[in-house]
């Protein structure tokens, strides 16, 4: 019987031609009622399995699965939601270090500065104090030397003076004498060499 | 002469004569397509619900995508009143679908071709739908008659017409189906005996056509089952949110 209809088929009733339906019902096998029983019967029994089936144990399943990922992609967006905020803070804070950072070395690098110039101040201070206390004292030591130098010089005069007469002369010479010329001499022409 | 178009439409019995009673219930090729388009949404759906990974495979979007198609398109018409009847209504159009779709291949039977179960499939929606009208809102089910802002003198013309459009939603929504589906395959097995008739020579014109009436044959046979589901998503409404 298939092979038959399928062989009909194939050859596009060219070859065989069949009669039995159209006289019947006018053309039109859906008017037939020969199987509508049969069709009720068939589709009510596929389609009952069909709806049962889809509705008690596919369906449901396509719903989890569409509920599962729904949630599961809204968990991953709150968490990068999470996470893009977490990153800024953190991008905040590392601003706030970097500001802070800065600041403080600013002010260290004022402070010290500051104490450095401070330290040299007070060295240079010291310094100078030393300075001139040591020209005070080498001043002071001029003057005492410039004080006492005509004396010795006199002193030396006297001295060199009387040895050259002894030696000149073979007799000892009273040295008061020469001093008191020393004396004179040194009074009338000490400016002159010694430039005070 | 061409093949008679209308053979394809033929019921014949395939294996033994089965009869409860008086009623023969023989398997024939109708009941071989509806087992056939049965076990293919099933298997379909099943492998595309069986393992869930966040990236889904092509059968598990396929899945996905019919069932938020589906849901949607009941959300759209019925509102969310209407999502106990999901699991029908996609039932419905899967299996509309499926038979549409085997009756485009050569060869294979259209089951929906057939005024007798689409009639039925119609027949079921229509007592459904007016039994769950009246369970949710008693007899004032019946307000659907009595459009609101009418004119009192209008009133007994507009409850006929009313009724009568009522009555005739089964009829309008079996017919349509049953006629597009026979009409576009009549027309095809037209076209493809004028291939055969024409021959080598003029043969190609009308196979051309056929290809292209193949393309909207196949929008048609998507468009039906949507057609055909949104209606009763549409009927559904009604009985569900009453608004007249």
């Amino acid at each position: 019987m298939i092979k038959k209809y399928f062989f009909q088929l194939i050859f596009f009733n060219l070859f065989i031609s069949r009669e039995v339906f159209a006289a019947e019902s006018g053309g039109m096998p859906q008017l037939n009622p020969e199987f509508w029983i049969s069709q009720i019967f068939w589709l009510t029994l596929t389609f009952g399995i069909l709806y049962v089936v889809l509705s008690k144990l596919i369906l449901p399943k396509i719903s989890a699965n569409l509920e599962l990922r729904k949630s599961q992609i809204q968990e991953n967006i709150e968490a990068a939601e999470k996470q893009r905020k977490d990153s800024e803070s953190k991008l905040k804070e590392y601003e706030e270090i970097i500001i802070k950072s800065k600041s403080e070395a600013k002010d260290i690098f004022k402070e010290t500065r500051e104490k450095t110039i401070k330290d040299i101040n007070l060295k240079r201070e010291v310094l100078e104090k030393q300075i001139d206390e040591e020209i005070n004292k080498a001043e002071k030591e001029i003057n005492e030397l410039k004080k006492t130098a005509p004396e010795k010089i006199n002193q030396i005069a006297i001295e060199t003076s009387s040895e050259i007469l002894k030696n000149l002369m073979g007799t000892e010479i009273n040295n008061s004498s020469i001093s008191a010329i020393v004396k004179d001499l040194s009074k009338k022409n000490g400016d002159k060499f010694y430039g005070n | 002469m061409a093949a008679n178009p209308m053979t394809q439409f033929e019921v014949y019995r395939i294996g033994p004569e089965i009869k409860i009673g008086s009623f023969d219930i023989s398997f024939t090729n109708a009941s071989l397509f509806m087992v056939v388009s049965t076990l293919a949404i099933l298997i379909i759906f099943n492998l595309g619900s069986k393992k869930n990974s966040m990236l889904p495979n092509k059968i598990q979007l396929l899945a996905e995508l019919s069932y938020t198609f589906v849901s949607k398109m009941i959300s759209d018409t019925a509102g969310s009143k209407a999502k106990p009847y999901f699991a029908f209504i996609f039932s419905l159009f899967m299996f509309v679908l499926f038979c549409n779709m085997f009756g485009m291949i050569p060869y294979t039977f259209t089951v929906t071709s057939h005024i007798i179960v689409t009639f039925i499939l119609a027949a079921f929606i229509f007592i459904g739908v007016t039994i769950i009208g009246f369970i949710k809102h008693g007899f004032g089910y019946l307000k659907l008659f009595v459009p609101s802002g009418v004119p009192v003198v209008l009133l007994p013309l507009i409850v006929v017409i009313e009724i009568i459009s009522y009555l005739s939603r089964p009829i309008s929504l079996s017919v349509r189906l049953f006629a597009n589906m026979m009409a576009g395959h009549t027309m095809m097995k037209v076209f493809g005996g004028f291939v055969i008739s024409l021959g080598i020579v003029g043969g190609w014109l009308p196979l051309s056509f056929s290809v292209a009436l193949t393309g909207l044959e196949i929008l048609v046979a998507f468009l039906q089952a949507y057609v055909f589901a949104i209606l009763t998503c549409i009927y559904l409404n009604d009985a569900l949110n009453l608004h007249h």
